[in-house]
């Protein structure tokens, strides 16, 4: 339209505090009350539009339900309605003036396992639901490992149903007590514990009345206002090129330039890098986006990198820095969930591994043991991983992995095994180490 | 090392940051992509970031429109000025071709949606596209929100959404056989609001019908729909003069106009952000058909 309008538009969009994004997965089942928390959330940030209220109400009547079910707003397949339970993680999307989240809302039946991987292996944040009549039961504990196995930066544990245990504060700091000493013996990052009513909206958006003994934030506040810019690795320049850029025109002659997302670090012009598995050193002469050059690069942004030399650099390669670089790996050993029903992982069987922006082919060359993840306990004498069971294997791979522990680097410690008969993502990978 | 504080980046700048490696990973990884282009907001911020994602090479792929032959005449012609400015060669894939052709036959009600399906599949298979970009988004309705961002085809273009590949951290499987195909979807992660909001911020042109203005229509089901070739008055459907705009750009037959006085991208931008109907319910009468009639039209094959 036009132009004075837009630029009205812009101007004001400069001068506000941009908004940023938090990616949360949740996890509970729908006993937990967790399709009501959602609901609540969104309704109450008027994410929630009266087409999808009425649709929902009219189902339900028609069900017969007593009150509106609003895990009807989640459960989006025909399947799911049917069986009445959650096959997939559902992505749903509400924001307030601070910012943006996006939900994965992940199915809370144990033989989902590989949901809440899913959702985790993106979440800055991470919700689990209890109920406070029921307190912490086994699938909580299943929950905060697999949040804690992904490095889910933030956690946050909701005391659901408080308005059942009339508000009391003794069954609230058990259950957190509880869970707070589970959650140290797993390394959890950063622990929140939220007494709540989602049914009434009881510190969801608000602090509620009726527990004055609660001196926390209320939940959204809490979403709004956690300290996620310091999550990402800022120190690690770690830059796999996607694709390479070389115009074929007339206009634009000898432009080469490496395309991708930074991973890690912050790359500026003139900084010294080595490019892998070459070795080759360069310097960096110029960072560019379509809108033109950037001082710096840093996680997430999408940029072109153009080096002052010419060497020869293809996608799977990666830009680090000569005194700070990956193991370069053909010897993995890694932290697998497996996510396949029809075969379970097998010693010496042969998958394609995706790791970063390269592929090859890999053995499994050792199963050391499979977790139960309720006891933690570790099974030795496993010979296979089935569908939702989780070990420690070692790879050998054909091509050499330009790889970083998953503890300390979540894009270039994780990757996905393919199974190359079926072209199905089977498995996925956290590096515990490289050699 | 510098404050953390600095190195933030806005909602917006994330989700940009997302789809261009979303175009770049498709791009470097399939052998024949192709961008659905419709002429659609959706569309528009697709293309508009596949330019981006290239730059300053051109777009390595071609666009194509799968045209019902019920269209607003002002998409049409936007769509051709944008291919020519980029240089970018259109398939169209025709409905009423494939009409005269007898590859599809026009359903009973005359809404040409369903009948979209097999004329995109003979598209793709004729020019053998194994990757199709498109501009769906996860929040427009409940199928999509479970959708992968590589949603993988069988050889009969179907989405199986009981049996969907595992989608990891941004490691996105594009593997398949010969026949089998990928619709990847680079907005899975925008919402309407972030759409509106990046047209703004990149100042965007959009064809004109999504901004208010005069047009003759008549009500049915609740909805307005625009007095054209395509749709006649029935018995008892009275036409009348009102202010409207598009939220969505389908079909001219099946898509409404919502009454609005947003004839800005600002005002546009107020009344999305205060509307509690999705664009869907407000303007599309194929989605009303069933509760799950977005999930069967996918299930086919359908974007």
């Amino acid at each position: 339209m036009t132009t004075e309008t837009n630029a009205e538009v812009g101007a004001d969009a400069a001068s506000a505090r941009p908004m940023d994004l938090l990616r949360f997965a949740t996890a509970g089942s729908v006993d937990d009350g967790k399709s009501t928390l959602i609901g609540r959330l969104l309704y109450d940030t008027r994410s929630l539009f009266s087409d999808q209220l009425a649709a929902v109400e009219a189902v339900s009547a028609a069900r017969g339900d007593e009150y509106t079910n609003l895990a009807l707003l989640t459960d989006g397949l025909r399947a799911e309605r049917e069986q009445g339970i959650t096959i997939d993680v559902a992505y749903r999307y509400f924001a307030t003036p601070r910012r943006k989240f996006i939900i994965a809302d992940t199915p809370g039946h144990i033989q989902y396992t590989r949901n809440m991987v899913t959702g985790a292996s993106t979440a800055d944040l991470a919700l689990i639901l209890v109920d406070a009549r029921k307190g912490l039961v086994e699938q909580s504990r299943r929950h905060a490992f697999l949040c804690s196995l992904l490095r889910v930066p933030h956690l946050v544990l909701c005391v659901n149903k408080m308005d059942l245990v009339d508000w009391s504060r003794e069954v609230y700091e058990k259950i957190a007590d509880e869970f707070t000493a589970f959650a140290a013996k797993l390394d959890a990052p950063d622990l929140t514990v939220v007494p709540v009513s989602a049914l009434h909206g009881d510190n969801i958006v608000s602090r509620s009345e009726k527990m004055p003994w609660y001196e926390g934030p209320s939940l959204l506040h809490h979403l709004e206002r956690v300290h996620i810019a310091s999550d990402r690795n800022l120190v690690d320049v770690r830059f796999p090129v996607q694709y390479v850029i070389r115009p074929q025109s007339t206009t634009v002659t000898d432009y080469r330039g490496y395309a991708g997302q930074v991973a890690s670090g912050v790359l500026k012009p003139d900084d010294e890098v080595m490019v892998l598995p070459s070795g080759f050193t360069s310097r960096i002469a110029a960072v560019e986006t379509a809108d033109g050059p950037v001082p710096e690069a840093f996680p997430p942004m999408s940029v072109t990198v153009r080096l002052t030399d010419e060497i020869d650099i293809s996608r799977g390669d990666m830009i680090c820095r000569p005194n700070n670089a990956p193991a370069i790996a053909q010897d993995i050993e890694a932290m697998v969930c497996w996510m396949d029903e029809t075969r379970p992982l097998q010693l010496g069987g042969r998958y394609v591994i995706k790791h970063t922006t390269r592929s090859g082919r890999a053995i499994v060359r050792g199963l050391h043991y499979r977790l139960d993840i309720n006891s933690l306990h570790r099974d030795e004498s496993a010979g296979e991983l089935k569908l939702n069971e989780i070990g420690r294997v070692r790879f050998r791979t054909m091509v050499p992995l330009l790889v970083d522990e998953y503890r300390r680097n979540r894009t270039t410690g994780g990757f996905v095994v393919i199974d190359e008969t079926t072209n199905r993502t089977v498995g996925a990978g956290m590096i515990v180490e490289a050699g | 090392m510098t404050t953390t504080a600095a190195y933030q980046v806005s909602h917006l700048d994330a989700l940009e940051a997302e789809s261009i490696f979303v175009l770049r990973e498709v791009v470097a990884e399939m052998e024949r992509p192709v961008l659905l282009f419709s002429g659609g907001k959706d569309s528009i911020v697709m293309l508009w970031l596949a330019q981006k994602a290239f730059a300053p090479a051109n777009i390595p792929f071609p666009v194509m429109h799968v045209d019902t032959g019920h269209n607003f005449p002002e998409v049409l012609e936007y769509r051709d000025r944008r291919v020519a400015e980029l240089g970018l060669q259109l398939v169209v894939a025709s409905v009423p071709e494939a009409l005269a052709s007898g590859l599809v036959r026009e359903s009973a009600d005359g809404m040409r949606n369903r009948i979209q399906t097999p004329v995109l599949l003979a598209a793709v298979e004729q020019h053998r596209f194994d990757a199709l970009f498109g501009g769906a988004r996860r929040d427009e309705e409940k199928a999509r929100a479970k959708e992968r961002v590589f949603s993988f085809r069988d050889e009969f273009g179907q989405w199986d959404p009981k049996n969907q590949r595992p989608e990891l951290w941004s490691l996105y499987n594009g593997r398949h056989q010969p026949g089998e195909s990928i619709r990847a979807f680079p907005l899975s992660n925008w919402t309407e609001l972030d759409v509106w909001h990046y047209i703004a911020r990149e100042r965007i042109e959009a064809p004109s019908i999504y901004y208010a203005h005069e047009r003759e229509v008549i009500e049915r089901d609740g909805m307005l729909y625009a007095v054209n070739e395509f749709l006649r008055p029935r018995a008892g459907e009275e036409r009348f003069k009102a202010r409207v705009r598009y939220r969505t750009v389908g079909d001219a037959s099946c898509t409404a106009a919502v009454r609005s006085d947003a004839d800005t991208v600002a005002k546009v931008i107020e009344e999305v952000a205060a509307t509690r109907i999705t664009e869907r319910g407000a303007t599309r009468g194929d989605d009303r058909v069933s509760e799950a009639a977005m999930e069967d039209r996918k299930r086919e094959g359908y974007f």
